[in-house]
């Protein structure tokens, strides 16, 4: 069994994507229009983004499974050539294997598709395979699958790793399960382009995010970069009873929330020794720093997406 | 082209096709059925052609006082079919359900027929037949000498083929589109597998499932009927392998961008349906109007069961049938070449 290789010395600076205008038209409908921006080598990127936003589109373009209407893709610098496919593993979000065919068969098969495929027994044990490896593809669950789709995207041993919503539908342990393998594959100098809904999970994977809404890009930066950026300040938040003063008379922003007051400040020890000096009880007090959460609802509106 | 790819979607292939049970089954399963079906139904010596009506009180068939001559009462392929009533039988006659209408008991010999329907005028001309003196006769009977060929031996052939069509049409292009709908061929599209590839192993691995059930419904159908072979089992297979590579690359045409089910449902019955009768599966175009005859020649099972049957029935040699698989070797490399053009594997 090997052990996992760690590559230390990727280089940040280099880039591995290049998004260049790109525009994607289906019929009357325009899926994404003037998308641009760029994908560092060995990093993990997030694309966030409500329903609808053009994410998949945009990622299935970087993939080279549809053509995009005009913009182009480069890949290393240079247009995408024959070789793209070796180089890349893929994850889709909407996909399916043939039934019949036990888990183990179905890694033979993709893996004699390649020139250099990546050793079984390693994937098997990074990807948990082995207590599902004479199931059949039509009696995994969903957890199971996904790790088998994962495993399949990293046959090759790709140097570019797409996952389109990899997460979706997973239970905690396997979504936490999936984490840890995305952190592996990461630390080997593996490029990660995502999709997700879970900003928790862009949080806790990605190195940088760019946001989508309406098929065009609205941010693009590092997590903590947005947050500074969009998010400033943290908020305290404490019941109403543990005023005995007049609101009115508080030496913060504040605003009701239910029974709930939420007071702003900038600095969050500057404004608990604010509260402290006022004698007012922080017994019941929550304190809440902003999150890629804030910022995706502060860009993207609360209102409701198909 | 890289065989190591094809090779690896080839085994994928037919390791799902084994393990569907209903679907394997069922491939065996439908051409035996029909065999067994035509042989009980014509593989009997009695095969009674024209169906003639007569009327009794009793509705039995009772040639007791009867005018009509013996040599009708015993001729061979007509089946007499008893009513209660002349009106019954006149109904039966008017719905073209029997050929002929005759009043046993009259010394007129009194019949009737539909003068629409061709088989009641066959049917009347050897009824007047028999009403001749024999010495008054001016034909010269003649019998072909040899092996005679029945009926289920013509057939045969003809139900393989149909099988073959349905399994090769239906197995590669229905399939494919399926594939195409719940995305396993997006996944494949992610991996350097090339449409060619792809393509030239769902056909290869379709014929391999076609010789090999051909093989099994032979063996199985031969116990029962001892079909008589009078060329070489080699050529006969390879008419039939070539047959089979074509038929898959026409679904294969038919799958290339698909998207619907139920349109690629429609399509292939749309081809299937005429191929399967133009093509002689169940009788001969032999005296049809020529331009049937030359549509027939655009399907590759005519020229498959042409080839088979001059194989099966006339001892014919790879000689006396290189045009047929000379023809069925293009229809296959068109077909594959087509289906690699236009090939789509996303929905």
């Amino acid at each position: 069994m090997r052990q996992l290789r760690l590559h230390k010395s990727f280089a940040y600076m280099n880039q591995i994507v290049e998004v260049i205008n790109l525009k994607k038209v289906f019929g009357e409908n325009t899926a994404v229009t003037d998308a641009s921006f760029t994908v560092k080598e060995g990093i993990c990127f997030g694309l966030l983004g409500p329903n609808g936003a053009g994410k998949t589109t945009t990622m299935e373009i970087m993939e080279d499974i549809i053509a995009p209407t005009s913009g182009k893709i480069l890949y290393q610098g240079q247009p995408r050539g024959a070789s793209f496919r070796e180089e890349i593993g893929i994850q889709f979000q909407h996909t399916s294997l043939l039934n019949f065919l036990s888990v183990e068969e179905t890694l033979f098969s993709f893996h004699k598709l390649y020139q250099q495929p990546e050793d079984l027994d390693y994937l098997i044990q990074l990807c948990d395979l082995n207590p599902i490896l004479k199931q059949r593809n039509n009696q995994l669950s969903g957890g199971q699958l996904q790790r088998l789709m994962l495993a399949l995207a990293l046959i090759n041993r790709p140097r570019l790793v797409f996952l389109d919503e990899p997460s979706t539908g997973l239970d905690p342990q396997s979504r936490r399960n999936l984490w840890d393998i995305v952190r592996t594959i990461k630390a080997e100098g593996k490029t990660i382009i995502m999709t997700t809904h879970s900003m928790e999970e862009a949080e806790y994977l990605c190195d940088e995010v760019a946001i989508m809404d309406m098929g065009r890009i609205i941010a693009w930066d590092t997590p903590a970069r947005l947050i500074q950026t969009h998010c400033q300040g943290s908020s305290i938040l404490l019941p109403e009873s543990a005023f005995k003063m007049s609101l009115d008379d508080l030496p913060f922003t504040w605003k009701h929330r239910d029974k709930t007051i939420v007071l702003k400040t900038a600095q969050v020890q500057e404004g608990l020794t604010k509260l402290l000096s006022l004698d007012i009880d922080l017994t019941e007090m929550t304190i809440h720093s902003p999150n890629l959460e804030d910022v995706f609802l502060y860009l993207t509106g609360k209102g409701l997406r198909d | 082209m890289n065989f190591k790819r094809m090779w690896a979607m080839f085994t994928a292939r037919n390791h799902e096709f084994f393990r569907d049970r209903a679907a394997f089954g069922w491939n065996f399963l439908f051409p035996f059925l029909i065999i067994i079906g035509f042989g009980l139904i014509f593989g009997g010596k009695e095969h009674q052609q024209f169906k003639i009506g007569v009327w009794s009180a009793t509705a039995q068939v009772d040639f007791s006082k009867s005018t009509v001559p013996l040599s009708f009462q015993q001729g061979k392929y007509l089946q007499f079919i008893a009513f209660s009533s002349q009106a019954e039988g006149e109904q039966k006659l008017q719905h073209l359900k029997i050929d002929l209408l005759l009043d046993t008991q009259s010394p007129e010999h009194r019949y009737w027929i539909n003068d629409s329907s061709p088989q009641g005028y066959v049917a009347e001309q050897i009824f007047l037949a028999s009403l001749q003196d024999k010495s008054t006769r001016l034909a010269d009977k003649q019998v072909i000498k040899g092996v005679q060929i029945r009926y289920i031996d013509w057939l045969f052939p003809g139900i393989l083929g149909m099988n073959m069509m349905f399994s090769a049409l239906w197995g590669v292009g229905y399939v494919v589109v399926q594939y195409r709908k719940n995305g396993t061929l997006k996944r494949l599209k992610a991996t350097p597998l090339t449409p060619m590839e792809y393509l030239s192993a769902q056909m290869l691995s379709r014929i391999f499932l076609i010789m090999f059930t051909i093989i099994v419904v032979w063996i199985g159908s031969n116990l029962i009927f001892h079909f008589q072979v009078h060329g070489s089992y080699g050529v006969l297979a390879l008419i039939f392998f070539l047959g089979g590579l074509s038929l898959s690359s026409m679904g294969l045409v038919l799958a290339a961008r698909g998207t619907s089910e139920e349109f690629t449902s429609g399509i292939l019955n749309f081809i299937s349906w005429p191929m399967m009768f133009l093509s002689g599966v169940w009788f001969s175009l032999e005296g049809s109007p020529a331009w049937i005859q030359a549509v027939a020649k655009i399907f590759p099972l005519t020229h498959m069961l042409t080839g088979a049957r001059k194989i099966m029935n006339d001892g014919a040699t790879l000689a006396d049938v290189q045009s047929e698989c000379l023809i069925l070797i293009a229809i296959t490399l068109i077909c594959l070449t087509i289906a690699a053009r236009i090939f789509s594997w996303n929905e």
